[in-house]
């Protein structure tokens, strides 16, 4: 292993190297590259989450069962585990704020999230959500009231964690397609709230 | 181990950068090192305890000079080096080949 950082197209070439190995090898057929660039970059994502937290908001024998079980409760909604993993989802309210985190790595929801952006895995997000969440929180523009409780959640590899943002509002009228609209990935990391109608 | 990846409570990495309309990955090489380290995951030539700790025994510059998924891959080469599936040489000869190919 080097100690030194490559430049893009250095990077590329030892992908390349490393991918045709393995492919002379037989350990990996191009098909299944390409099938799964193409569930990250096409399946998977916030979407699927949306629709999780828009059925929660509009249903509360489904938002019950989520709270309750939250793997069961998305597979319920057609989101395969990835990897297998837990879900927990958890339940911002005028009264707990929650946020989550890997401090270690990247762990996410790939299920209901996809894979996470650079912020959620860079050394500022990590390093500071833990030990200051409201000062992150500020940096996001979410002001959490001071009697108001936050909650912090470090998510790991066999147990990821979601937030049901508070439903917006003004959405009594609203039916589940036009909720969805109102609910961002940075929402259901906690870091931000839904949007308003 | 109180290790560079253990970054919980540690000062200094300054404000959280985010991207406007980011991109799932923002080169395409990015993909294909995830979907390489996923088959290999998934082939068993590694498990994901292993994945995860050959990245958090990385020297601590190189863990935090490089990006996210030239983790992902240069801990893919180091596993498959230690498990005898690519020896290094083999990877450097190949990587050489490839340089030489396409100049």
């Amino acid at each position: 292993m080097t100690a030194d950082a490559h430049g893009d197209a250095d990077v590329a070439l030892r992908v390349r190297a490393l991918e045709s190995l393995l492919l002379e090898k037989g350990l990996v057929e191009s098909p299944a590259i390409d099938e799964i660039i193409d569930l990250f970059e096409n399946r998977l994502g916030p979407q699927n989450g949306a629709r999780v937290v828009a059925r929660a908001w509009s249903d509360p024998e489904f938002k019950a069962r989520l709270l309750a079980n939250a793997t069961d409760a998305i597979v319920e909604m057609g989101y395969e585990a990835v990897q297998g993993e837990d879900m927990v989802v958890v339940e911002n309210t005028p009264r707990v704020h929650n946020l989550v985190v890997c401090t270690l790595c990247s762990c996410f929801p790939w299920a209901t999230l996809g894979l996470p952006p650079v912020w959620y895995k860079s050394a500022p997000y990590r390093s500071r959500a833990a030990s200051d969440p409201r000062g992150v929180l500020l940096e996001f523009g979410t002001a959490v009231a001071d009697e108001a409780e936050v909650r912090v959640w470090d998510s790991n590899a066999e147990l990821r964690y979601m937030v049901l943002p508070e439903r917006p509002a003004g959405t009594d009228a609203m039916g589940e397609d036009e909720l969805l609209a109102l609910v961002t990935r940075d929402s259901m990391i906690g870091v931000t709230r839904a949007l308003a109608p | 181990m109180n290790g560079i990846h253990d970054m919980g409570g540690m000062h200094g990495f300054g404000p959280i950068v985010r991207e406007a309309d980011e991109p799932v990955f923002h080169h395409e090489w990015e993909g294909k090192a995830l979907a390489l380290a996923r088959i290999a995951l998934a082939g068993g030539l590694f498990n994901l305890d292993e994945f995860r700790h050959v990245m958090e025994r990385m020297p601590p510059v190189q863990y935090l000079s490089i990006s996210y998924y030239e983790r992902w891959l240069e801990g893919a080469i180091a596993l498959l080096a230690e498990k005898g599936v690519i020896s290094a040489d083999e990877f450097t000869a190949r990587l050489t080949a490839l340089a030489e190919a396409g100049s």
